[in-house]
């Protein structure tokens, strides 16, 4: 293990840094520990909080500090150094706002913060085609702000939109509520400039919203953790900002009821933007459902809804029930010690089984919350030692994966036992490594964090 | 073919799924884009999973290369074969094997036929959304190698928004499955990428496909104006007011004529035809027809027609969806181009291709998915005049440089192939295509599947890549090589 190197004791890493520095100016280059210390922790005013990634804090002797942040100001200097650290064999961290950091498994190992700080610029909004090109740096709320003075917007609703950047909502395939009507990342996503391991600015799609010309690199590297290429800049589709918008909610008698009202709601006509039921362990399961359109659309959907829900009562508890996914991954933040999260992913008929499932696993040792989406996607916060944690994460995951879905670890408590992040990802595993060896055969982006080991 | 392993094949799809007869190997010989034939050594029809493994792992120990093919109604040259190599066709792998209706999922096998995924599921008010002019007769397949678009995919997205997994069998032979019936599986969307790429990655023996519930209704307005010019204009003005229709096609004057002495479709006379289609609730559709009504109004539409019943609507698609055969009754021969531009770059490349078109002496009729800015040139010819059918090609190609300088792309859906290959290095810089390649390298190595298809230039997978070449931006100035 690499583990409690001292800064100069890692072989090639003086070289590197005196080349970082006259690439992209001393002033952008900074020791890795004036980074992570409790000054910049600051979650809320900006900063890059490292202090939740178990690998980077410089006090657990099983960790490994990364030793240097290089914030670049364009996409070749970004793409130079990227090349400079694969060739003096250092391991480089891409990262955005930071947000997400503590996703996947512990790096093998950590030498270079890659930060896209400084690549922010919205590059090209051609709101009349519905397109917005970007840096990858770049936050979801400035990208927002700037959309919405026109009346648009990017249909996504990510985590923490004010400091997580686009670079990182790909990587991460942060997509929100929003998907059931709009599609995901994958879906808005239609260019994508990404720089390799050796130095190669590539590009893959385009401009336009609907184009065949040569493979699909957006949609490989939505979700990639950054294992493939930096992202430097993207172009998605953007769409008109809704006239009006309502929630509608009501209470479910038990959780199988809940998921039959979504798979009717499903069933319907109705054409809504976002439907979830909202769990909270031992009290009645929520359903809400979003509407997105004119006013005299929304009435007529909502006396339609309403008539699919009888004899249940039906609330407007206002916007803020779309935050509830925010919310979980807020509290595992704050009780970082005893508290994991996980996605999973099941199909729609299976939400029942999945949480029964759940309250099994979970009996009454561990505390869960969960907010689980109708196309299946669900978040579960849970609280409990981190022994307990593991072993509910580790049945749930076995059973989730035999029924055909997943159950990724977004957030663990730092002395969980080891578990990987990810899960099986299949039989395709040697393929996604031959895909890796081909864009970074050096392993120099982020190793050992993505699945199987990749 | 060696008899040895003519025989080798035999055994594995049995007499009756290998085809090695000159006169049958003919039907094979090209898809829909005519104008390139060459002989496949044989054509292979297997039947399940298993034989297409047993085949593939033959043709990666003999080197053998080959192209999957299922309807053959490509216009790219996609299926067209490759010298010494066979052709395998899915169409007896036809069979729906799951219709998942509370999960909106379908399983299906490449060989069936897109709009059969549909005739299963409308009974219970579902469809399957993409929709390309061929949907009666393309396959899934062949669907998911070109990720077919269609008119519709302005607002439902194209095949690769409706494929959620995959069962592939990659050139070695090895059986994978990418993305699976639930979302988001762990690992790399290994389905996202596979979708579009034409056949160069691998042979898709079973598809995960996404249906959608039918909306509560459809309307349909046709308006017609003085020229593509205030078309456009209110094109401009619908995506404007933050509507997002099904569809927005538009026809200009030569090619509502063509479609008229076709299929009389009852079209007004007029210099360019705007087909608006909204659908979703009742209320929120006749509410923005309303708009969309003043919007054409506004923009000098002379004559409004709104179908509201499915026969109307029938009537009003059938001279558009007719409108690439209908080219046959103003005439001879013709090339069709596929185009995209960002919508707003209309107006312009339209008078550019009427300058061309002038200047050439080439008739060109315009058919597009306005909404998406996806162009359909119909370039008019007659081979039977010398030079004609050279400067039919030299224009068709002339409109892909036009839309790649407006910032578009040189194919929106019809896909790259054998046809285009040569003008992805317009569209695209040598690290670009590079880059696209070392997917190629990681899932065929020896590139056996599809070779030749979609690159310029075949990357040779663990060497070094040739002459160095300047990236556009490099040359350009704007950056330095590093």
């Amino acid at each position: 293990m690499d583990a409690g190197l001292s800064f100069r004791s890692v072989p090639g890493i003086a070289a590197f840094e005196s080349s970082a520095r006259a690439i992209v100016g001393p002033e952008h280059v900074h020791l890795a520990s004036d980074i992570s210390g409790s000054a910049n922790t600051t979650n809320n005013s900006g900063g890059t909080d490292f202090s939740l990634c178990p690998w980077i804090r410089a006090s657990d002797e099983n960790t490994i500090p990364p030793k240097l942040q290089v914030e670049p100001a364009n996409e070749q200097e970004l793409a130079r150094i990227l090349k400079l650290a694969d060739q003096s064999s250092l391991a480089v961290i891409p990262c955005g706002g930071g947000t997400k950091l503590a996703w996947g498994n512990p790096l093998q190992r950590a030498d270079i913060i890659l930060s896209t700080a400084r690549l922010g610029a919205i590059v090209d909004y051609a709101w009349s085609d519905l397109t917005v090109t970007v840096e990858a740096g770049c936050t979801i709320k400035q990208l927002r702000d700037t959309l919405s003075q026109l009346g648009q917007r990017l249909a996504l609703d990510p985590l923490w939109p004010s400091r997580a950047t686009v670079g990182g909502v790909l990587s991460t395939n942060d997509s929100g509520v929003l998907r059931l009507r709009f599609g995901s990342l994958r879906d808005l996503i239609i260019g994508v400039t990404l720089a390799l391991p050796d130095g190669t600015l590539g590009k893959s799609g385009g401009k336009v919203v609907k184009n065949v010309a040569g493979y699909d690199l957006p949609k490989l590297v939505t979700g990639a953790l950054g294992t493939l290429g930096v992202i430097t800049r993207a172009t998605f589709r953007i769409h008109p900002m809704p006239k009006q918008s309502r929630t509608i909610s009501c209470l479910a008698r038990d959780v199988r009821e809940a998921q039959r009202l979504v798979l009717v709601i499903q069933d319907s006509k109705l054409a809504h933007s976002a439907l979830q039921i909202r769990l909270v362990q031992s009290m009645q399961p929520q359903i809400d459902v979003l509407f997105e359109a004119t006013e005299a659309g929304l009435s007529a959907q909502i006396e339609q809804l309403k008539t699919i829900l009888a004899p249940a009562a039906v609330t407007d508890p206002g916007p803020a029930v779309w935050d509830a996914r925010q919310e979980l991954y807020s509290a595992a933040e704050d009780k970082t010690s005893n508290s994991a999260l996980a996605k999973i992913s099941v199909l729609p008929t299976q939400i029942a089984e999945a949480y029964a499932a759940l309250v099994t696993i979970a009996a009454n040792r561990v505390h869960f919350q969960a907010v689980v989406e109708a196309t299946g996607i669900g978040f579960v916060y849970f609280e409990a030692t981190p022994a307990e944690i593991a072993s509910v994460l580790q049945s749930l995951r076995a059973k989730l994966e035999a029924m055909g879905g997943s159950l990724m670890i977004a957030h663990r408590p730092s002395a969980m036992p080891a578990l990987d992040a990810w899960g099986n990802p299949g039989d395709a595993l040697p393929l996604m490594r031959a895909v890796k060896k081909q864009f970074d055969p050096k392993n120099t982006l982020n190793p050992g964090r993505f699945v199987g080991g990749i | 073919m060696d008899a040895r392993i003519v025989q080798e094949l035999r055994a594995i799809v049995g007499p009756r799924g290998l085809i090695t007869s000159a006169e049958e190997l003919h039907t094979y010989e090209c898809d829909a884009l005519t104008n390139f034939r060459v002989m496949p050594l044989g054509v292979l029809l297997p039947e399940s999973t298993e034989q297409v493994q047993s085949i593939l792992r033959v043709c990666h120990r003999e080197r053998i290369p080959f192209v999957a093919r299922g309807s053959g109604t490509g216009l790219s040259g996609g299926a067209l074969p490759v010298e010494n190599g066979v052709v395998i066709s899915l169409t007896r792998m036809n069979r729906i094997l799951e219709i998942d209706l509370p999960n909106a999922r379908v399983v299906a096998e490449p060989g069936v036929v897109n709009l059969d995924i549909t005739g299963r599921v409308l009974g219970q008010e579902y469809f399957y959304a993409p929709d390309p002019s061929s949907q009666s007769v393309c396959s899934i397949g062949g669907n998911v190698a070109e990720n077919s678009g269609g008119a519709h995919c302005l607002k439902y997205g194209f095949t690769t928004t409706h494929v959620l997994g995959l069962e592939v069998v990659l050139p070695d032979g090895t059986l994978v499955h990418l993305g699976a019936k639930a979302l988001d599986a762990p690992g790399y969307d290994l389905a996202g990428v596979f979708v579009g790429s034409e056949g160069t990655l691998g042979i898709a023996t079973k598809v995960i496909l996404r249906i959608v519930k039918r909306p509560e209704c459809v309307h349909t307005l046709l308006a017609a104006f003085p020229s593509t010019n205030e078309a456009g204009a209110a094109v401009s003005d619908i995506i404007a007011a933050g509507m997002l229709p099904a569809a927005i096609e538009m026809m200009d004057r030569l090619s509502i004529q063509a479609a008229e002495a076709a299929v009389h479709a009852n079209y007004p006379d007029c210099g360019a035809l705007l087909l608006v289609e909204l659908d979703g609730p009742v209320a929120e559709v006749q509410y923005l027809m309303t708009q969309v009504n003043e919007i054409c109004r506004n923009n000098s539409a002379s004559e409004i027609r709104v179908a509201q019943s499915e026969v109307e609507r029938a009537l009003v698609w059938k001279g558009r969806k007719a409108a690439f055969a209908a080219m046959g009754r103003i005439s001879p021969n013709y090339i069709v181009q596929d185009g995209v531009i960002p919508r707003t770059a209309l107006p312009q490349v339209m008078s550019e291709i009427d300058r061309l078109s002038k200047e050439a002496g080439v008739r060109v009729a315009n058919v597009f998915h306005a909404g998406d800015g996806n162009l359909h040139p119909l370039v008019l010819y007659d081979r039977r005049i010398d030079g004609q059918e050279a400067a039919a090609e030299a224009l068709s190609y002339k409109i892909l440089e036009i839309c790649i300088a407006a910032g578009g792309s040189i194919t929106g859906e019809h896909g790259v192939g054998e046809d285009k290959k040569l003008a992805m290095s317009k569209m695209f810089s040598e690290p670009d295509l590079a880059t696209m390649q070392r997917v190629r390298c990681a899932f065929d190595p020896l590139q056996l599947s599809n070779p030749t298809k979609v690159f310029p230039t075949p990357r040779l997978c663990g060497e070094k890549p040739g002459k160095y070449v300047a990236h556009p931006l490099e040359a350009a100035g704007t950056a330095e090589r590093f």
